[in-house]
């Protein structure tokens, strides 16, 4: 018991980072949701770490990471925009693309400056352990925002991903909505980055939803197990690291990897068992008709 | 090709005849396809309160480029195309298309019943509540389609057949006034054939008009007011017992087979997009 508690109730910086935690955890599993319906991790991916050259600039500079961040997400996602409508390559390439040239642009700025490594440890991994009151308000009003905007485009974002032309006949711009949702994908990368780095951000998106996915059968179960894959990874995460002495955001996203996997492997088991008798039912009146 | 021309020539008349009934699809010399493309031109019809048009024709000749064109997918490319009074696009509440694919339906953690109520989402916007009397309308189109006890299954477990009754289910749910389905048989078993073929029956009697694209010569055109032959070009258009005969059937499809000693002969067997002998056809025909 006292090996669960006493990290937390000893330490202000274990619980300020248990909070950012379950904050990034909710947030990433509301825009890691539809990052999974609609097929969008590779561009999730390349924006978690399309957004390093804008930290670094910003780092440079003297400017808040996260404003950096910001900018260079806007980049990205008005890179892709435009190569997709632009050429006939698929929106991957473009993606592939941009997320090279990013990065590669992040790491020569990086290598510019000598004293440079400090900071691009802990804009790669984060530090969710220095993590401070105004990180975690920024953070709080982020996930808030994100709750909001999933809330409201609910019915246009189901029906973008079932079919983006059902959405456009149904009255819902399959363009608008698709670019809100990108910009809530881009606002959970960029608030998220502080607590668990841009190269982890990405697996907080895709691996809670991901096990949540398997497991739900309606979206929002998917949406509230994704929820709780994340609060739980940050919590036994930040655990095994204060415990073990482990880089903090690492311990976090391979717990959440950890439990897809476990997820995986129990519904794969679980596939095996015997089918219900109201699906044996379906059965049958399909062979008699 | 006279023949064509004299019937399309008859509906241009047959428009200023109906001006004061309000037509729900009205087509006038309109040509569509993509953006550097025409797929077919000239096309003249009209579709009233009520009537029901079957688009018939092989893979590519256009039927569901037209059906596109009708919902407000793809831009008209030249001509004018007036739907319930409005451009293309601009009604989404009474209007409902089903459309051939479903790209991403299979990964998503669905239920039958959540991809019926979608039908209901044009009519109630971004807010507004959905209430028990869309509960019923809902269970009553999956009743329809007899796929009530499949109300809580995975969409993703679900037959192919199963999964188009589901669709089905979803544009009934809408009580639209205007239904454009795009080969809305698909996959269907005898018995789904039925209850869908009941379906649209009842959607006529409703007052609902209907555009389908169809391969289906008999069962579907028969419920239709007036058949639309397709081969990158109207081949005819007109009722259903005009349209069907011998000749035109040879001209869209390519293929008769005569009598019983089964000899087939092929004039044209596709219509692709990227032919080019059809596309010098076409531009020769244009």
């Amino acid at each position: 018991m006292d090996w669960l508690v006493t990290p937390f109730s000893s330490n202000s910086f274990m619980v300020h980072a248990l909070i950012a935690g379950v904050l990034v955890s909710i947030a990433c599993a509301i825009a890691g949701t539809f990052v999974i319906l609609r097929g969008l991790a590779f561009i999730g991916d390349a924006l978690a770490h399309g957004v390093l050259p804008g930290i670094a600039v910003a780092i440079l500079v003297g400017f808040p990471g996260i404003v950096g961040a910001a900018i260079g997400a806007a980049g990205m996602i008005g890179g892709i925009t435009l190569i997709t409508q632009r050429s006939r390559l698929s929106s991957d390439t473009a993606i592939g693309l941009l997320f090279v040239g990013m990065l590669t642009l992040g790491v020569i700025i990086v290598s510019r400056s000598s004293s440079f490594s400090g900071d691009l440890t802990r804009i790669l991994f984060g530090e969710i352990l220095g993590i401070g009151i105004p990180a975690i308000l920024i953070q709080l009003a982020a996930t808030i925002a994100i709750a909001i905007m999933a809330a409201i485009c609910s019915r246009p974002f189901l029906l973008l991903s079932f079919d983006p032309e059902q959405a456009q006949v149904a009255g819902f711009s399959s363009r608008l909505y698709h670019n809100i949702m990108l910009f809530m994908i881009a606002i959970t990368v960029i608030v998220s980055f502080q607590t668990v780095g841009t190269l982890l951000v990405f697996g907080m998106l895709i691996a809670p939803a991901g096990a949540g996915a398997l497991l739900a059968r309606r979206i929002e179960v998917m949406m509230a197990w994704a929820i709780l894959f994340g609060a739980l990874s940050t919590y036994f995460g930040l655990l095994i690291s204060y415990h073990f002495d482990l880089a903090a955001g690492a311990s976090i996203v391979m717990v959440t990897v950890a439990i897809f996997f476990v997820v995986f492997i129990i519904q794969n088991l679980r596939s095996r068992r015997v089918p219900r008798p109201q699906e044996l039912a379906h059965v049958k009146t399909e062979t008699e008709s | 090709m006279l023949k064509q021309k004299q019937k399309v020539k008859d509906k241009t008349d047959a428009f200023t005849l109906s001006r004061d009934t309000a037509p729900y699809v009205q087509a006038r010399q309109l040509s569509i396809g993509y953006s550097n493309e025409v797929v077919v031109a000239d096309i003249g019809f009209e579709l009233r309160h009520g009537e029901a048009i079957a688009l018939i024709g092989t893979n590519g000749s256009g039927k569901s480029t037209l059906l596109k064109t009708i919902v407000g997918l793809l831009p008209l490319v030249r001509g004018q195309l007036s739907v319930l009074g409005m451009p293309p696009g601009s009604n989404p509440r009474r209007i409902a298309y089903l459309g051939q694919f479903h790209a991403s339906g299979f990964v998503l953690p669905l239920r039958a019943v959540d991809v019926v109520r979608m039908g209901r989402f044009p009519l109630h916007g971004l807010w507004r509540r959905m209430g028990r009397e869309d509960d019923e309308i809902v269970l009553s189109a999956m009743r329809t389609m007899g796929i009530e006890k499949l109300a809580d299954s995975q969409l993703r477990s679900l037959s192919g057949g199963q999964q188009q009754r589901t669709y089905l289910a979803q544009v009934l749910a809408h009580q639209a006034d205007l239904l454009i389905l795009d080969e809305p048989a698909t996959g269907l078993d005898a018995g789904g054939r039925e209850l869908y073929l009941q379906a649209i029956s009842d959607e006529l009697r409703r007052g609902a008009s209907i555009v389908m694209a169809t391969h289906d010569i008999q069962e579907e055109p028969a419920l239709c007011d007036q058949v639309m032959l397709l081969a990158r070009r109207v081949v005819a258009l007109g009722t259903p017992q005009q349209v069907l005969t011998h000749d035109t059937l040879l001209e869209t499809f390519g293929i008769v087979v005569f009598g019983d000693q089964k000899h087939v002969h092929v004039l044209e067997a596709t219509h692709g997009h990227n032919d080019k002998e059809q596309s010098d056809r076409r531009q020769t025909r244009l």
